[in-house]
This record gives C-alpha cells, sequence and structure tokens, in this order.
C-alpha cells in the first residue's frame, strides 16, 4: 500500500507538548518538511528560543541548540561563522525575537548573517502564562494588560517584518499565517524559501508566521483560528517585505 | 629558544589565543581592552579566522557560546561593566558544559567606574558570574609573558574539563609593554564527540542545552560538574612563593599588586623584616595548600590589593583564621604604592622585628 503521509524524517518521534489547537506543531512539519526536502538535515543545527518552543531541541532530529531568552540570532551567528558549509536556523517566539532579543535580531539582519529564522508571532507570551507581548493587539487583555492594551502607555505592537525591510542587509522577509489549508501552504513555500536562500549563500531570511495561542487568548481552537484571520492578519498582513534576489531579477 | 618581542598584555593574550588554535574572536569595545579586540580585527581575515565586532557584550558572549556548541576555540574580551553584561551568558556557557576563553581586563567599579586599573571583580570571578551554581578556571597573570602564556592554559584546562576558562587581568597589565617569547603555533582540531557539527545522519542528534525541567536531573548535573571542580581543585591550583623560607610575615597578592608587593618585600628584607609572599596564580582553584602551610609558621598576613578587600576572605578561609590578615589596599582605579606596602609590612612586624 502506498504511504500518503507520514511525519518528515526531520521531527523526531517525542510527543509534543503543545497545546490543543496551538499551531506550533503545524510550524514544525512545515520547517521539518522543508528541511527533508532539501535534503540538509545531516547538516542542519537548529536554536531553539526561551518561550513555548523552548523544548524544539527535543522535536527536531538535527543537532541542536538551546539559546537563552531572545539570543538566538547571536548563538546561531557563532555556530553559522564557525560552520559555514552547515545550514543554521533559529526558531523563535515574539517575545524572545521582538522584546528581549531585539537587538539581536536586527543586528544579524543587518549584517545579513546567512541563517534562516522562524518567527512565531501568537500575539502574546505563552510560555509564562498569558503575559502581553511586543505583538500584542492595541486593547488585547493579557495577563499584564488586564484592561487591555492601553497604548497611550504601552505603545504599540512592533510589526517586525517591516521594521526590518527598512534595513539594507537582509535577504528575505515574509509574513505568513498557518489558520487556514491556504495560508499553511503558502508559508511552507516561504520556509522552504528561507532554508533554500541560505544553500544559496544568499543571506538572513526571515518568515514571520502568525499563530495561535487558544490557551492564553481563551479561545477555542476554532475561535483562535477566526481570531487570527479577523485580528491579527489586518493588523500583520500577510506578503512578501523583502526579497533582494527577485528584485534584482526584475531588474 | 623563540624570539623575544616587545608587546603590550593585551596584544600578547590575543597572539597567544591565536597560536592556541583560537580562530575565532567576538568582542564589542571598552577600555582598557579594547587592543584585543584591534589586534583579532587585523589578524584574524589574514588567516581565515573569524573576527566579529558585536552588537554588545551580551550578543558577544552568545556567539561565543554559538561556536564553542561547536567545539572550535573562541574567545571574547572585555573589561569590568561588560563582563557583567556576559554574565548570563557565561552562566549557560557552564550550565551547558562548553569550554570557552573571557578575558577580563579589570577597570575601577562600582557602575560606570573608571578606566584605570582595578582588581575589583575578584569576588564575581571567583564566586561564580551569573545565576546558578558554578564556578570558572580564573588565573590571574602578573606579567605580559604570563598573559600569553595563561591563554594557552587557559584553553587546555577549560577543554579538559568543559568548564569555561577566565584570565583576570587589569589595566595595567593590558596597557604596558615588556618583551615575550610567544608559544609555537598550534593548530587546533577539535574532537569533541558532543558538539554540534551536523548529525550527517549518522547519529542521534547532539544538543547544547543548560535546560532540565526534572529537579532530579538537574541536581545531577551539578553533582555530575562539581565532580569535575573537585578534580580542578586538586590537580590545578598554581601558586608562587617568593622569600617563603624564613617569612614570618606572608604577604597575599595576585596580578599587578604582586609585583608591587616585591619590591616593598625586598624594601622590608634590607631592614630585616622576614616578609615573603605567596602569589596567587590561580584564582579558582583557590591556591590553599599554601597558605595553610603559611599559617603554621607565619605570625601575620597582608592581603595587597587594588579593591576593597575581596581575595582577603579567601585567604582567612585557607588560613583557617589562625594568624590576623589585615589589608593593604587602594581602590577606584588607584595602586598601592611598594611604599604603603612596605609601611603595612613593617606594621604587621610591630616590636619584634
Amino acid at each position: 500500500m502506498a504511504v500518503v503521509f507520514q511525519k518528515p524524517k526531520a521531527l523526531t518521534d517525542a510527543p509534543l507538548h503543545y497545546c490543543p489547537g496551538c499551531t506550533h506543531g503545524i510550524i514544525h512539519r512545515l520547517v521539518a518538511e522543508a528541511i527533508d526536502e532539501l535534503g540538509i538535515e545531516g547538516k542542519t543545527v537548529g536554536v531553539a528560543p526561551v518561550g513555548c518552543s523552548v523544548m524544539a531541541y527535543d522535536y527536531f532530529a538535527c543537532d541542536m541548540v538551546e539559546a537563552a531568552h531572545g539570543r538566538a540570532p547571536a548563538v546561531a551567528t557563532g555556530l553559522k561563522r564557525a560552520l559555514p558549509e552547515n545550514i543554521i536556523f533559529t526558531y523563535q517566539g515574539d517575545g524572545d525575537l521582538a522584546s528581549i532579543g531585539m537587538a539581536e535580531t536586527v543586528h544579524a539582519a543587518t549584517r545579513n548573517e546567512n541563517i534562516t529564522v522562524i518567527f512565531v508571532n501568537n500575539a502574546i507570551y505563552g510560555m509564562t502564562g498569558g503575559q502581553m507581548a511586543p505583538t500584542s493587539l492595541p486593547g488585547q487583555v493579557t495577563q499584564t494588560s488586564p484592561y487591555g492594551r492601553d497604548t497611550a502607555t504601552v505603545g504599540f505592537p512592533i510589526r517586525v517584518s517591516e521594521m526590518l525591510s527598512t534595513l539594507d542587509g537582509p535577504e528575505f522577509i515574509q509574513r505568513v499565517a498557518v489558520n487556514n489549508v491556504k495560508n499553511i501552504n503558502a508559508a511552507k513555500k516561504a520556509i522552504k524559501k528561507a532554508f533554500q536562500n541560505q544553500v544559496e549563500g544568499k543571506g538572513f531570511s526571515l518568515v514571520e508566521v502568525v499563530s495561535t495561542c487558544p490557551t492564553n487568548w481563551g479561545l477555542t481552537p476554532q475561535k483562535a483560528l477566526e481570531w487570527v484571520e479577523e485580528k491579527m492578519i489586518p493588523y500583520y498582513p500577510l506578503g512578501v517585505y523583502k526579497d533582494r534576489s527577485a528584485n534584482k531579477e526584475e531588474k | 629558544m623563540a624570539e623575544k618581542v616587545l608587546m603590550k598584555g593585551n596584544e600578547a593574550i590575543a597572539e597567544a589565543a591565536i597560536r592556541a588554535g583560537c580562530m575565532h574572536y567576538f568582542g564589542y569595545p571598552i577600555t582598557p581592552q579594547t587592543e584585543i579586540a584591534a589586534y583579532m580585527a587585523k589578524r584574524m581575515p589574514k588567516i581565515g579566522g573569524v573576527f566579529l565586532q558585536a552588537e554588545s557584550e551580551i550578543a558577544a558572549i552568545n556567539m561565543v557560546y554559538g561556536v564553542a556548541g561547536t567545539g572550535f576555540r573562541v574567545m571574547t574580551s572585555s573589561s569590568s561593566p561588560g563582563i557583567s553584561l556576559k554574565g548570563e551568558g557565561i552562566s549557560y556557557l557552564a550550565g551547558a558544559d562548553l569550554p570557552a576563553l573571557i578575558v577580563n581586563v579589570q577597570r575601577g567599579g562600582p557602575g560606570l567606574g573608571g578606566i584605570q586599573p582595578s582588581q575589583s571583580d575578584y569576588f564575581q570571578a571567583t564566586r561564580g558570574l551569573g545565576h546558578g551554581d558554578f564556578h570558572l578556571i580564573v588565573m590571574a597573570p602578573a606579567s605580559v609573558q604570563e598573559m600569553a602564556d595563561m591563554t594557552a592554559k587557559c584553553f587546555d584546562l577549560s577543554d579538559k574539563y568543559r568548564v569555561p576558562a577566565m584570565i583576570l587581568a587589569d589595566g595595567t597589565l593590558g596597557q604596558m609593554m615588556e618583551p615575550v617569547v610567544l608559544p609555537e603555533p598550534t593548530e587546533y582540531k577539535p574532537d569533541k564527540p558532543w558538539a554540534v557539527t551536523g548529525t550527517n545522519c549518522e547519529r542521534k542528534h547532539n544538543i547544547i542545552n543548560s535546560l532540565y525541567l526534572k529537579p532530579e536531573e538537574l541536581e545531577k548535573t551539578n553533582f555530575e560538574r562539581f565532580e569535575r571542580y573537585k578534580a580542578i581543585e586538586e590537580n590545578e591550583p598554581l601558586w608562587e612563593e617568593f622569600m617563603m623560607d624564613d617569612a614570618e610575615i606572608c604577604v597575599a597578592a595576585f596580578g599587578i599588586a604582586a609585583r608591587v608587593s616585591k619590591n616593598a618585600i625586598m624594601a622590608a628584607r634590607e631592614k630585616g623584616i622576614k616578609v615573603g609572599m605567596i602569589r596567587p596564580i590561580t584564582l579558582w582553584p583557590f591556591p590553599k595548600k599554601p597558605f595553610k602551610a603559611a599559617a603554621d609558621k607565619c605570625k601575620a598576613f597582608i592581603s595587597v590589593e587594588l579593591s576593597m578587600g575581596q581575595m582577603i576572605e579567601d585567604v582567612q578561609l585557607a588560613t583557617e583564621c589562625k594568624v590576623p590578615v589585615t589589608l593593604c589596599n587602594r581602590a577606584g582605579g588607584m595602586i598601592p604604592s611598594p611604599e604603603e606596602v612596605l609601611e603595612a609590612i613593617e606594621r604587621a612586624a610591630g616590636g619584634n622585628k
């Protein structure tokens, strides 16, 4: 009988610890599929963040490093400089990448460090129980914004893809979502491209994945997917924000 | 014999690191250690190595963490305020059992402090630089020659025990020029089965990690690490004894303080005072043995420090408080003069000279 569906080789057999309805599992799978399809598992080293995906090092079958909170792009820089022939990726959440690790993110991007960054934006700190993130939406109720995010006192969410795309350095920046099959397919394509770019030596490639956190949003998995469509995507429009090589080809 | 060259202490560290096979350097400008970064910036591109000026000390130490995970030799350097910023990353290096070299060319503190030499990061270096139970191997050079020699030694010990190592120097040693015989260049080929270099799809994945959510597992890693610390304490303490054979008064000093103290001791000897010195070369492990032995024959100890008195606590512990230990110190970037040390020796000698 033909196998029509199987687990990517780049994932281990460890059961994922994520909450029901959380889209980390989908994103892990997309990353693993990209690694499989490019045949790079044996030379890939991944960097796990601090946050819900902290234990990603148990889930990806390639060599893994667990970084300090926000420091994954710096750790990945060290790895890539020591192992230029290897493929280095980071997998980071919004608190990790856009709050405590913003400096590392911006500078890895501006150096056009030849790494792949998977940035999971679910507008909340999941691991610590649902606090306000740098990407929490205006008015969003969290444990540390119990009356809703008040932009007058705590400012506005950061649109990371737009911000980074103003830099000359980075090669490729795209925002995708994983709330429906169409978007998941587009996300897969973007993630694969972000790895392919590194294989071709093109440089810093970041894919921002708009994701869910049903547990801390206080929504059912189904409602969480709807919230992505109705609230998140309007604030965080999907699309390619930077693709230097493609622009060159057009010119 | 190899040729003697005239070099600044900071440059000697940089060249010695390259000769020890360290091909990766990450740093951030801060006085008085910037010559290390400048030297690396010049040399590394010419020899196929990596020099990268990081966006912060925090980023630099995490780049070190990345390279250390691959098994290659790697270093960073900074001065006191910058070392505080590296504290987080150093704790992670210790927790993940990664070898690396961190150089602290100390300046006065606390806070932004000053840019003149100091030894006031002794507690920070020897008591665990960051959160959690851990130690660094800490070596304290007292000459440009030792700065070169200790660099190689630190890499070797760090690799041997999988414990990060630190050279604790100060602004004087970093800036001063002395003749130095540099070690012969060696090529370092990592042979570390735990390193992350890609599985090649031939082995189970390696993980560089310091997270253990099960307390019994985390406890196990702490116990195992402290077994290695025990071996280091047994095998690796280094010290120099100066005129200790008949000494009744013992000066304890490391680094630049030891050089000042030597002059004072010779002046005191001319006055007939039987004084000697124990100079710790490794600050962690602290050389307890010679101090314990000296406590049985000396009537007083003087800890000479460029701080408000930090090593003095280790001297008191090592001598088991059998005899008084006094402090002769300057702080904030000031260096005790030989006259000040001589006075302290004369005070300790009291009427008995």
